[in-house]
């Protein structure tokens, strides 16, 4: 399939993507909860994707739909030009070729293991090199991510290590595969501001370096810009606005990433005697699956809006699911 | 008239037969009706400082130094004194994390009235109560459901209102908007907004520069136990002095405006073993000889700063 290969550029293409919960209620009583309903998104080979949304829009349920660590409900994923299935041929080279990378450097490595066991164990998994070779590879990753002196650091324990370095040493365990896409799923949250720009570098370095593509799973606009080529916005579910990074967080087209764009606090001395403009009505009736999802907290809601608007293409390479022109 | 002055204050924390020196010559005044915001990274003592002011330190711990409020000295009285006029209702706190440690079995109303009876409130509890939620922008109704009825950011909202409801002067909040979603975290802010307007005087202790410039007009900078500058907000985000300072609002990425970002390389010193000399040293580019005794505190326009480079 080598031609075929580079004739893509698409490293994932997910269509049509569902995936419902049903959560058990009281005396039987059960209520669907829409995780993830009818998403297509793609990324291109070497660029960032930014998967932005609130807790509880999905999110994460899509890289773990990815991941096959949930079975999804209907949908096509395509990744490298494989429909993946459940077929354990195509969960392999998924789960060795799309790394994750946890929000929580505290909870995602093992504080029993030391560097050097934490980094080895995907390779032990997937049966690449032997002892030695693997050996040389760990030392690799740590050189790659910076991590030095590097025979000190194989040695140490996580406690031994900073958030900064945790998160690191997280990274090296998700390129030692060598994947084609790294999921990293709020990988910066978690850090201190002055360590969180060095991460962000690592990871950008990588994706030069290695061709790496990423999907970047985050709440926050501002990291999101640093890192990425594309954005989706997420609401409840439904995949509202996608577009190239700086169109869409500079010309917003969606009301819903106008009022996350709204309330992003910048540091700037001029905040102190504005109030703070959001975009928004306050609802009392949320998780309305009927017609637009973000319409009760709409300040532009119209009738039309009762039937669930499709995601367009508004203009060259910006999509929207609005009925509405904002801007 | 100033309302908070702290003089010299030093908290150590006695952990594992060695001391843990988490605030170190800290002074600052505050003056009536302004907020202030202290930011820093984790473990730099922030949170420390905050629960220093309101005497909620645990036992082994050891505080010198001098805070002022209104004129009466807080560290010199007496523990019942302090709890009987100071605490709650002169200054009161919102806890880190706090939205998560409301009692699930009480309602909203029960916890209410459980603040007011442990201090001894004289008067009509019922009316402040409802007074008090509404100006966190909740309605009445929420008094009587039980927090896991209640979103992240209602909850939050309680959270506040327990805080204001003996009408203090000063409200300590830390961290009063991590693990909120973007959205919610800016409602909570323009409620903070609101509260200022009232009259209100808030701590602001938060790792985020920019929600620290909704809030504060007097901003602390703390690195490893200590204020290295202090001054008005403005100063300080147009003319940082201090290179930590300038590294931390360097190394913020920006929405709006295009600017180089920096990384700020290493990490703090541990706070067992504090160097002498200036704490920032191993990381500052401007480290000098002389920087290894400890920095003067030199005057500024607003404030001041801690470091040889501006004598």
């Amino acid at each position: 399939m080598g031609s075929d290969e580079a004739m893509m550029e698409e490293i994932l293409s997910i269509t049509g993507l569902k995936k419902y919960f049903v959560k058990k209620g009281l005396f039987g009583r059960k209520e669907v909860v829409r995780a993830v309903d009818d998403v297509t998104l793609s990324i291109k080979k070497g660029e960032t994707l930014v998967l932005a949304g609130e807790s509880g829009s999905g999110k994460t349920t899509i890289a773990r739909l990815i991941l096959g660590a949930l079975e999804q409900d209907a949908g096509k994923i395509v990744f490298d030009g494989i429909k993946i299935s459940d077929k354990s041929e195509h969960l392999k080279k998924i789960r060795m070729e799309c790394q994750m990378v946890h929000q929580d450097p505290y909870a995602s490595i093992n504080p029993r293991m030391t560097v050097l066991d934490i980094i080895k164990e995907p390779l032990e998994i997937h049966h690449i090199g032997n002892k030695l070779e693997q050996n040389k590879i760990v030392r690799q990753a740590l050189a790659e991510v910076k991590l030095e002196p590097i025979e000190e650091i194989v040695k140490k324990h996580p406690h031994m290590l900073s958030g900064g370095q945790r998160q690191r040493v997280a990274l090296a365990r998700a390129i030692v595969t060598k994947p084609k896409l790294i999921i990293a799923d709020e990988p910066v949250s978690m850090l201190d501001v002055s360590v969180r720009v060095g991460v962000l570098d690592l990871m950008k370095e990588l994706q030069e370096k290695h061709g790496i593509s990423f999907l970047y799973i985050t709440h926050d606009l501002t990291t999101s810009k640093y890192v990425g080529h594309q954005i989706a916005i997420m609401y409840l579910g439904k995949i509202v606005e996608v577009g190239p990074i700086n169109d869409v967080l500079s010309k917003p087209m969606h009301p819903y990433t106008q009022a996350l764009l709204d309330s992003v606090s910048e540091p700037d001395p001029d905040n102190l005697h504005k109030n703070k403009q959001i975009r928004i009505n306050e609802s009392t009736n949320e998780n309305t699956y009927q017609g637009c999802r973000f319409r009760a907290k709409c300040p532009y809601a119209i009738d039309k809006c009762k039937q669930e608007p499709e995601l367009e293409k508004v203009q060259e390479n910006r999509f929207s699911a609005c009925y509405i022109k904002i801007n | 008239m100033d309302t908070l002055v702290i003089e010299g204050l030093e908290v150590k924390y006695a952990s594992q037969g060695t001391s843990v020196h988490a605030v170190n010559n800290v002074s600052f005044v505050l003056p009536k009706n302004e907020s202030l915001g202290i930011v820093g990274e984790s473990g730099c003592g922030k949170s420390t400082l905050g629960l220093s002011i309101i005497r909620a330190h645990q036992e082994k711990t050891s505080i010198s130094g001098k805070i002022i409020f209104d004129g009466k000295s807080i560290l010199d009285m007496s523990p019942k004194d302090f709890t009987e006029n100071i605490r709650w209702k002169e200054i009161s706190m919102i806890f880190q994390g706090a939205m998560n440690s409301l009692d699930p079995v009480f309602t909203i109303r029960q916890q209410f009235v459980e603040i007011l009876k442990k201090h001894k409130f004289q008067g009509d509890a019922h009316q402040i109560i409802e007074h008090t939620i509404l100006q966190v922008g909740l309605s009445e109704s929420v008094l009587d459901r039980f927090p896991h009825e209640l979103s992240g950011g209602m909850k939050q909202r309680v959270v506040i209102a327990m805080a204001l409801l003996l009408r203090p002067k000063i409200v300590i909040a830390d961290e009063p908007t991590t693990a909120l979603d973007v959205l919610v975290q800016a409602q909570i802010i323009n409620v903070l907004k609101e509260l200022k307007k009232q009259g209100l005087s808030i701590v602001l202790i938060s790792h985020d520069i920019g929600i620290i410039s909704e809030i504060a007009e007097k901003i602390a900078i703390m690195y490893a136990g200590e204020i290295v500058e202090f001054g008005n907000l403005d100063e300080i985000y147009r003319n940082p002095m201090h290179p930590y300072t300038v590294a931390l609002l360097n190394s913020t990425p920006k929405l709006k405006t295009e600017s180089k970002i920096t990384v700020l390389e290493g990490a703090p010193p541990s706070m067992i073993n504090l160097p002498e000399g200036c704490k920032f040293y191993d990381r500052c580019p401007h480290a000098m000889d002389k920087c290894r005794k400890n920095p003067a505190k030199i005057n500024t326009k607003s404030g001041y700063v801690m470091c040889w480079l501006y004598e």
